[in-house]
């Protein structure tokens, strides 16, 4: 009732081309984030900032540099968490070695290494396809990961590649408090999104999409794949950069290269499998899931054995926590293919009639 | 000489290691379209149902032999990795057939997950051990070639040898039994193996019990010489470089595949390894897998990747 586009008349090129095209979705985006940034921290504990909703919100921006290149590029990658750590240590080195460097010049330019580093490692895609890459892309993660062990330049010679930083300084702004650091995730995922959905919605973005639809006739149109896909795996290694050094700032203050493992990968991956390839919505529905599932498991479990009687000991809970976790993957992906945005976009399909069937 | 000789040896032993899990993925792979990646969990799970069984059985039945009580132990973990596969293809991939590549690894990693739970909760997770009555001494070769002659691990080469004669009886299955030719047809073409009354379900549930006993036999073996723990089920990180190299449908491109590995990660750690600080084996390997795919996109053996418009 309240959700049909009838009776909206596009009358430029300009209204008709923009983010959203219909005013119920802007508004509602509107008021979405109006929501996150007043709304929310008036209601929600110091635990839940802590423990969900920064996780959730960094990830989701890793999640989205994902989705660019997994969703939008076609190209498989399983070194997502290697950008991460690429961004991670960057952005910790210009810190370090640079007197007086911002802090969010820092996360900034360790994103452009992470870019640069995506580069490299992205080059065999332009040989090498499909599952194939997927492989391939594990050489940047072992590489990554053995580089912040045992190269002590990157990590300023600590031991076991574990470093910390000091809290942010944002124009006199510091960044220690849950609810500060809430409002600088949000505040920079907020950009990201919708300079994501803007280069999606351009030219770069259609090549992106023209090359994962199938790169041959793409080539056979004009498009350069080298150029798209090595443009994509910079944007998504960027936006990974950008994630990775905010959760070593923001949201461990300290951290190894443990936190951005191949482990790391998989759990990306997932997220933009489970939330829905090529949907910028999806990232945030697949962080979502993945973030809160286990937290979920974890406190639901010892309370299910208690209800029974039974005295749960903390590996059982770990173990049937993964039993739990894995089934539910194969059940999503069984029930739903192509993730929670496509439920999400059938339910507003079935919105616009509402309440008239015909 | 003798200690260049030591290394190839060496690598090429750990090499045949390596493809007897690799050959997991290429069997599944090839019949299915399905990247296994829980085959590491697999690996991990027979292991453990080998190394527990074979310590509860003398217990159960009042065998003192340890034997008899390995074969028992055999037998019980062969039927465990039977009714695995049967539960995989029946709850899991009999619903994602036709789903792309991409998800079809994501499930196979959401099996993973749930083998590694189960594994752990009913064979425990501490480290056990399998003791098959592998030699562990050493022995001396070609000592009237070389001075002091080759020092070679007796327990590489009988898991060498085993894993070549799994290879063996593997090509022997897939050549001349009628269940082999039809897993063939399948992997060449599903409808048309379709089309002339082969039963994929059928077809699927052996590929993966195939793949269970390769993973059992690489579990025993790897598990003897590590111990059976959960870092058991990373080496199919280990093995991916293999698969990839060889060609992810090619049996003799895993066996190839995994010498060639074997090889260069040997020999990577012995002669760079100490100028940039050691450990660099496990990214070695895929970046000579990556050299590799440069030349040849589809792997050393694979199927040649034709594109049409």
């Amino acid at each position: 009732m309240f959700y049909r586009e009838n009776g909206q008349f596009k009358t430029t090129y300009k209204a008709d081309q923009q983010a959203f095209v219909i005013p119920q979705d802007r508004w509602a985006i509107v008021a979405l984030v109006a929501f996150a940034f007043l709304g929310v921290p008036l209601l929600v504990d110091e635990y839940m900032f802590r423990a969900i909703l920064v996780p959730f919100l960094i990830l989701s921006l890793a999640a989205l540099g994902v989705n660019i290149l997994v969703g939008y590029c076609g190209q498989i990658t399983l070194g997502a968490g290697a950008s991460m750590a690429v961004g991670a240590y960057a952005a910790y080195n210009f810190m370090i070695r640079v007197d007086g460097m911002p802090a969010l010049a820092a996360i900034l330019l360790g994103g452009l290494m992470a870019a640069l580093a995506g580069i490299v490692f992205g080059a065999p895609s332009l040989r090498v396809r499909g599952l194939y890459l997927a492989v391939a892309t594990l050489a940047a993660q072992f590489f990554w990961d053995w580089a912040f062990l045992r190269i002590k330049w990157f990590t300023n010679n600590s031991s076991s590649g574990s470093v910390s930083v000091a809290d942010i300084n944002l124009f006199g702004w510091t960044i220690n408090s849950p609810t500060d650091k809430y409002l600088f995730c949000l505040g920079v995922l907020v950009a990201f999104s919708v300079m994501a959905k803007n280069l999606l919605r351009g030219n770069m973005g259609r090549q992106w999409m023209a090359i994962r639809d199938m790169d041959v006739a793409a080539t056979v149109i004009g498009i350069r794949p080298m150029y798209a896909k090595l443009t994509a795996f910079a944007v998504s290694s960027f936006y990974l950069g950008v994630a990775g050094a905010l959760w070593g700032f923001v949201n461990l203050g300290s951290w190894e290269p443990a936190a951005f493992s191949i482990d790391r990968s998989f759990q990306l991956l997932f997220m933009v499998i489970i939330g829905g390839l090529g949907a910028i919505s999806g990232s945030f529905f697949g962080a979502a899931f993945i973030v809160i599932l286990p937290i979920f498991l974890n406190q639901m479990l010892p309370l299910v054995g208690s209800l029974f009687g039974l005295e749960v000991s903390i590996a059982l809970v770990s173990h049937v926590e993964i039993i739990i976790f894995g089934t539910l993957i194969v059940f999503f992906l069984i029930v739903e293919p192509h993730g929670i945005a496509r439920l999400w976009a059938t339910g507003r399909e079935k919105l616009r009639l509402w309440p008239f069937p015909h | 000489m003798a200690f260049f000789l030591e290394t190839l040896l060496g690598g090429l032993m750990s090499g045949m290691l390596y493809s007897l899990v690799a050959l997991g993925f290429v069997l599944i792979f090839k019949a299915s379209g399905v990247f296994n990646f829980a085959q590491g969990a697999m690996v991990l799970f027979a292991a453990l149902a080998m190394a527990r069984f074979s310590e509860w059985i003398p217990g159960w039945l009042g065998i003192e032999s340890l034997f008899v009580a390995n074969v028992l132990a055999f037998a019980v973990a062969v039927v465990i990795m039977f009714v695995v596969a049967w539960l995989i293809e029946r709850l899991a991939l009999r619903h994602l057939v036709n789903q792309e590549g991409a998800t079809l690894l994501m499930a196979t990693l959401g099996i993973a997950y749930v083998l590694d739970g189960i594994g752990q909760t009913i064979f425990g997770s501490a480290i056990y051990k399998i003791d098959v009555g592998m030699p562990k001494e050493p022995v001396m070769m070609l000592e009237s070639v070389f001075e002091g002659g080759i020092l070679i691990n007796k327990e590489d080469f009988i898991a060498a040898l085993i894993a070549a004669l799994l290879v063996i009886s593997l090509s022997i299955f897939f050549q001349k039994t009628a269940t082999g030719r039809a897993l063939r047809a399948v992997a060449d073409d599903h409808q048309a193996a379709q089309s002339i009354g082969i039963p994929l379900d059928r077809i699927w549930v052996i590929v993966w019990c195939v793949a269970g006993i390769t993973a059992l036999v690489a579990g025993i073996i790897w598990g003897s010489k590590l111990g059976v723990q959960f870092s058991l089920s990373t080496i199919a990180l280990r093995a991916l470089p293999v698969v990839i190299l060889g060609g992810l449908t090619s049996v003799p491109g895993a066996i190839i595949g995994g010498l060639i590995i074997g090889v260069g990660e040997k020999l990577s750690e012995v002669y760079l390894g100490p100028f940039v600080g050691g450990g660099i084996e496990i990214w070695f390997a895929y970046m000579l897998a990556l050299v590799f795919l440069l030349f040849r996109p589809q792997g050393l053996f694979g199927e040649k990747i034709i594109d049409r418009v």
